[in-house]
């Protein structure tokens, strides 16, 4: 994997783990809930496990899709999705429905689970996904050297590992400081529209993902 | 429609930052009434610094007999909430039930905040088709949605009543709340602790116990209710039910905790059949289960003439305080309690919620007593529906319960009116004498605040 790929994977799981709807506001909401920092921090590995399930779910669709359709296929079809899920939410805007906050270890990782999928939180990764050299099988593309299945794996399971481990960072560190300094009166002079900067971040994604298949990558 | 790019300013994470918030300059006022000319939503001028600060600036004419009684806004600080957060929703519709009539009207206040637009009506049919409900009362944004409570079912005299939900971006009905009612069949208020997935709900009677007054043979018969259910929010499902004994009759409104970490909350028991004294119960929890206990009893009172009682109490002989409503200020500190027969209003100390102080009591109207205001002289009817702003320093409320009602109790003259009382943050309130707002021969009932006040909003944190 290249550098920017690295840097991809870890800036999105930077930019996932600040959106409060992603899970540092939960944790927080049950800190201040049970009246205890450690609450905070417990919420955050369920958490971390649903996001990282959400996003493992695209990731192997994608590889699955790689065996079956032509890298440019697949390609155009990411971008269409990307883009139109992006302006669908722009100007839709609906939240996932969940009442409860007495929530266990299940409960939080079904509930991450949910957000990161109905937000397209896997979706996003899509342009560096197609950037994989698993691909290259397919497209002919010679300049990837082969790959085995095994290194295939290993490469795509530390992609989600690596941008799980930078949202669990930042969820956990916007959390802590949240509940230990800011308090939340953030919220009301700071909370600037993410559902809609994250929509014009799959728009984005979209666009991208087309110039990839164009122009090459 | 594009979303907004900053949270809505009148949502609040907590009570403590609510508090904070600027003071109301408008007020909505709900205008039932009898005489075949239509209900209205009054807007009443709360900005001190304006030339018609305390009157009437605006009515948005809505249905005749249409009983115009409890209303709500479609967002408010619940959409704030942690597992479902939705800031950029605007706290800009007031979703006003028709109690008889059962439509509901969506009002739009954000282009002039003095000048309601009706934009959508619901028609009975459509309420009823969709909700499987009739009589809507009580309005709650919540963390999903809009959550309304109904008296009664379609095409059944007796129950169940119960909460049916309303999508909270277009007002469609999505239908049915309940899951598991047991034996829920009474309804009435609803509120919940969002901070332990519980809802609470409490009885009131059946659309014909009270439609035509209230019927004495039924309440002769301890039909009405005296319960409140207790239910897991997650799973819409009933889980314990609080009966506090046939004795007492007709348990209405429900004041939980603002603070969500608090597990208890106050609710009024309008008669005891054995004395015609009120109560007021606290509700709390109790390990894994749910417990209710009475804090504060409120007596009966001799008149000095009794000719002057109306028919409906002439046998008794006595004034019942008749208290039909209370509300909670958001710091959970003071209960301010309706006496509506007494014509009393009552400020209680519940920062221990089992051991109320009692410390302060203003007096206006009352059956036989018709107290004056220093602005109006004897006034008819008594304290009623009461609300509080958010800060805890202006309280407001109107003399008018329900129309059939006020004529049974206040027969010589039920005109309704709306009043402000200043309260001393260490307790203690007085009316100002300056402050009547008359509404002619039509009725006042429940107000709402511009912005949200201490009835409105949900908090998820502390």
């Amino acid at each position: 994997m290249d550098t920017l790929s690295w840097v991809g994977y870890i800036s999105l799981g930077v930019f996932h783990g600040i959106n409060p709807g992603m899970g540092w506001l939960f944790a927080v909401a049950l800190g201040m809930q049970e009246k205890r920092r450690s609450a905070v921090i417990g919420a955050l590995f369920p958490m971390a496990l649903g996001h990282a399930i959400s996003i493992g779910v695209v990731v192997l669709i994608i590889v699955l899709a790689q065996q079956q359709i032509s890298e440019n296929v697949l390609g155009i079809a990411c971008a269409v999705v990307l883009f139109g899920f992006g302006l669908y939410k722009l100007f839709r805007a609906r939240h996932p429905k969940w009442v409860g906050m007495r929530v266990n270890f299940k409960d939080l990782t079904i509930w991450s689970f949910l957000m990161a999928s109905a937000h397209g939180a896997g979706l996003m990764l899509a342009p560096l996904l197609l950037r994989m050299p698993a691909s290259a099988a397919h497209s002919g593309h010679m300049h990837h050297a082969p790959t085995s299945m095994t290194d295939s794996a290993a490469m795509l399971l530390s992609a989600v590992g690596v941008h799980t481990l930078s949202f669990f960072v930042v969820t956990g560190v916007v959390a802590v400081v949240v509940y230990e300094v800011v308090g939340l009166a953030l919220l009301r002079k700071a909370w600037f529209n993410l559902d809609m900067l994250w929509s014009i971040a799959l728009m984005i994604a979209g666009v991208v993902t087309a110039g990839m298949i164009f122009w090459g990558h | 429609m594009l979303q907004q790019w900053k949270p809505d300013p009148t949502f609040y994470p907590s009570p403590k930052m609510a508090i904070e918030a600027p003071a109301e300059e408008v007020a909505y006022v709900a205008a039932p009434r009898d005489d075949g000319k239509p209900d209205a939503m009054c807007v009443v001028d709360l900005n001190e610094a304006s030339d018609t600060y305390g009157q009437i600036v605006n009515r948005l004419e809505l249905g005749v007999r249409d009983e115009i009684h409890h209303f709500g806004w479609n967002a408010c600080s619940a959409a704030l909430c942690p597992y479902a957060p939705h800031p950029y929703v605007e706290r800009r519709y007031l979703v006003v039930p028709a109690l008889r009539g059962s439509h509901i009207y969506i009002l739009d206040v954000k282009e002039n905040p003095k000048a309601p637009k009706l934009v959508r009506t619901l028609t009975a049919d459509e309420v009823e088709d969709r909700s499987g409900y009739t009589r809507p009362h009580t309005v709650h944004c919540g963390p999903e949605g809009i959550y309304i409570s109904a008296l009664g079912s379609v095409g059944s005299e007796e129950g169940p009543g119960g909460i049916f939900l309303m999508d909270h971006y277009n007002f469609n009905i999505l239908g049915q709340w309940e899951v598991e009612r047991a034996s829920q069949s009474l309804s009435y208020d609803f509120w919940w602790h969002l901070g332990y997935d519980i809802a609470v709900t409490s009885e009131w009677g059946y659309p014909a116990m009270i439609e035509d007054g209230v019927s004495l043979e039924d309440l002769g018969e301890r039909k009405f209710g005296h319960k409140i259910h207790i239910w897991d929010i997650r799973h819409r499902k009933n889980i314990q039910t609080l009966d506090l004994g046939d004795d007492y009759q007709m348990i209405l409104e429900l004041r939980p905790a603002h603070d969500p970490t608090k597990a208890y909350g106050f609710v009024n028991a309008v008669l005891n059949m054995n004395d015609l004294s009120s109560s007021i119960w606290t509700w709390y929890k109790d390990g894994d289960d749910w417990g209710i206990k009475k804090i504060i009893d409120i007596p009966a009172q001799v008149p000095e003439n009794p000719d002057d009682l109306p028919p409906a109490l002439k046998d008794i002989g006595m004034i019942p305080p008749l208290v039909t409503d209370h509300i909670l200020s958001l710091d959970d500190r003071f209960l301010y309690i309706s006496c509506w027969g007494t014509g009393e209003l009552l400020q209680y100390d519940v920062s221990d919620p089992f051991n109320p102080k009692h410390t302060g009591t203003l007096e206006i109207g009352g059956i036989t007593k018709s107290h004056p205001h220093p602005a109006a002289g004897p006034v008819g009817g008594g304290p009623q529906m009461v609300e509080l702003s958010r800060d805890g320093k202006r309280l407001y409320f109107t003399n008018s319960l329900y129309v059939a009602w006020d004529n049974q109790f206040y027969p010589d003259n039920a005109n309704g009116w709306m009043v402000k009382a200043d309260v001393n943050p260490d307790g203690g309130l007085e009316l100002d004498p300056d402050f009547f707002v008359g509404f002619g021969d039509s009725r006042a009932h429940q107000i709402r605040l511009q912005g949200g006040d201490s009835s409105s909003d949900t908090f998820c944190y502390s």
